[in-house]
């Protein structure tokens, strides 16, 4: 469970969570979609502690952000956020590695290499492995990087917009294995999304944000409504039915 | 690269350079020696020992500034600390006098010296890179104009200064590579290897650190507290090889870049070794070689300079800077 609580993050003058409460269920796929500025990748921020709130206390698990620390967090909770510049020269397989640092700390073990082969065949990169990253496209790298995070094994993932430089096919396929880490494996999934149809698709519970406040919260169902939805982005959208799906046209 | 293919070629690096060494040490060591041998022997293994710690210094300082820098053009002496230490040292005998100053314990007065770097360099990152300006353009730009208003107020203490104190800190600072410090020898020995124990220790956390702040953070390694650290670490290695030789500007960057640029990996445990093997290559054969094969005299520094100062010119023109 994900507890946040009246959490406040302003920047200068500009308040950019406000006062912001919600509770995120363990287990399942969460999404949260709003527009451009809602605070969305900032409270994700918050709940990673790369930032810190002004007021207001979260817990991952019952562990409080803040206060844990840095290192027994990382054996919980893994981050994935959305600029992912390196300065220096890795394989796929380096980087991967990485994500066994928090259990490691730099040992590795063959349990290790385990994590690290599964992570790798998971998003599709064997035949990259070896690859170095400034060798691959755009979304090999994306996926390098969320392999990244799924070797970290951790019980709560957040991801900020994932699905960045991804085409069709690798979206979908980084949104089902999103969601089968949910189902199989029983992580807690965050995911900040900008496509509503991949929310809607993917997600048990979504949570609508606009301008630092949570506007609704709720299952696909109760969230992808015409009129809440055009509210929520300020532009006319429609949602249709399509087969068990809810799909929103704009 | 396949893991295997990797490994081969670094093991065949370390070797190469290993070799490369150990024919520049003994070349060192017994090239045009005339005379007693056991004088030979003590006074050029005090300079070869001398070498060695300024190229193993420079290196590692060098090294590690990028990557807490998560840059590989800066430096430290680009950003101005070996003209802090010049400052210090002018400050030093400007206020207390080079009489007094020379009958200093060394030791405490390079304890003072190398604490002094320390507060700046931590003043320096809480100022500018703990803000919002992440920019390195920005960095390098403050790092420059520091490093300017550090040597004009030193060269105006200079000019103020009595002529004879001066006379003896110019030969405090400007040590070249042929007229070593060896007096701070066994502190510099004591310090670099207590430095080294901490660097082996921490090898996996500087790799971490060098994917940057936020993948770091999300891994779990307090990112603001490390760089600190580290910091500190620099400052002591920037004291220890300022001491010794003096300032030097571009050899750390031209050591680190030709490291990153011959190894198929940028772990920690392989560059720092590599790059202080080609440092102390590049020093001490160049030593051998400016000194016994063609006799010069001062001119390693300006040539190592001149190299490293085009290396600069061109990693900014390819745009290693973003």
């Amino acid at each position: 469970m994900i507890a946040v609580e009246k959490i406040t993050k302003t920047y200068g003058s500009s308040v950019v969570v406000d006062g912001v409460s919600i509770t995120l269920p363990k287990g399942g796929v969460t999404s949260i979609i709003g527009p451009n500025g809602a605070g969305k990748s900032t409270l994700l921020s918050m709940v990673g502690r790369f930032l810190s709130a002004d007021s207001g206390t979260i817990t991952v698990g019952g562990l409080d952000v803040t206060k844990t620390p840095s290192d027994e967090l990382a054996k919980r909770l893994a981050v994935l956020r959305q600029d992912n510049h390196l300065a220096v020269r890795l394989t796929v397989r380096d980087l991967v590695s990485f994500g066994r640092y928090p259990h490691s700390k730099g040992r590795y073990t063959v349990e290790d290499e385990r994590h690290v082969n599964e992570a790798i065949a998971m998003l599709g990169l064997s035949g990259l492995a070896d690859r170095f990253l400034d060798e691959l496209s755009g979304g090999q790298r994306q996926r390098a990087f969320v392999a990244m995070v799924i070797c970290q094994d951790t019980e709560y993932v957040l991801l900020d917009e994932p699905l960045n430089n991804l085409d069709i096919k690798h979206a979908v396929e980084i949104m089902r294995l999103v969601q089968q880490a949910a189902r199989r494996l029983n992580k807690t999934m965050v995911v900040v999304l900008h496509d509503i149809n991949m929310a809607s698709t993917f997600s048990d519970v979504i949570v609508a944000m606009k301008n630092g406040q949570i506007v609704a919260s709720g299952s696909p169902a109760e969230i992808i409504q015409p009129d809440l939805l055009s509210q929520i982005y300020e532009t006319e959208i429609k949602v249709v039915p399509v087969g068990s799906r809810l799909v929103a046209i704009y | 690269m396949l893991p295997e293919v990797r490994r081969k070629r670094v093991r065949a690096i370390v070797a190469l350079l290993s070799v490369l060494t150990v024919i520049a040490m003994v070349a060192f060591m017994t090239l045009g020696a005339k005379g007693s041998w056991s004088f030979i022997l003590s006074f050029r293994g005090a300079k070869l020992a001398a070498l060695v710690l300024v190229a193993f210094s420079i290196a590692v300082s060098t090294v590690l500034f990028q990557t807490i820098m998560e840059n590989r053009i800066v430096t430290p002496s680009i950003m101005g600390f070996d003209a802090l230490y010049v400052l210090l040292q002018t400050v030093l005998v400007f206020a207390i006098g080079a009489g007094r100053l020379s009958a200093m314990d060394p030791f405490l007065l390079f304890l003072i010296e190398a604490g002094m770097l320390m507060l700046f360099s931590n003043l320096l990152y809480r100022w500018i890179l703990a803000g919002a300006a992440r920019s390195p353009h920005l960095l390098m730009l403050v790092g420059i104009v520091f490093g300017i208003l550090f040597r004009s107020l030193s060269s105006f203490l200079q000019r103020i200064l009595d002529p004879s104190e001066f006379l003896i800190l110019q030969d405090r600072m400007f040590a070249s590579f042929n007229a070593v410090d060896t007096s701070l020898l066994g502190i510099a020995g004591v310090v670099v290897a207590i430095v080294t124990v901490i660097i082996l220790r921490m090898l996996p956390v500087f790799d971490v650190v060098a994917l940057g702040r936020n993948h770091a953070t999300a891994l779990g390694v307090d990112h603001n507290r490390t760089i600190m650290f580290t910091l500190a670490l620099i400052s002591v290695l920037i004291a220890v090889s300022t001491a010794l030789v003096g300032p030097v500007t571009f050899f750390g960057l031209l050591v680190a870049n030709l490291a990153y640029l011959i190894l198929p990996t940028s772990r920690h445990a392989v560059v720092l070794p590599v790059a202080t093997l080609i440092a102390v290559v590049t020093l001490v054969g160049g030593q051998v070689i400016l000194e016994r094969v063609f006799a010069f005299d001062t001119a390693l520094s300006i040539i190592i300079e001149f190299v490293g100062g085009l290396v600069f010119i061109l990693l900014v023109v390819r745009g290693a800077a973003r």
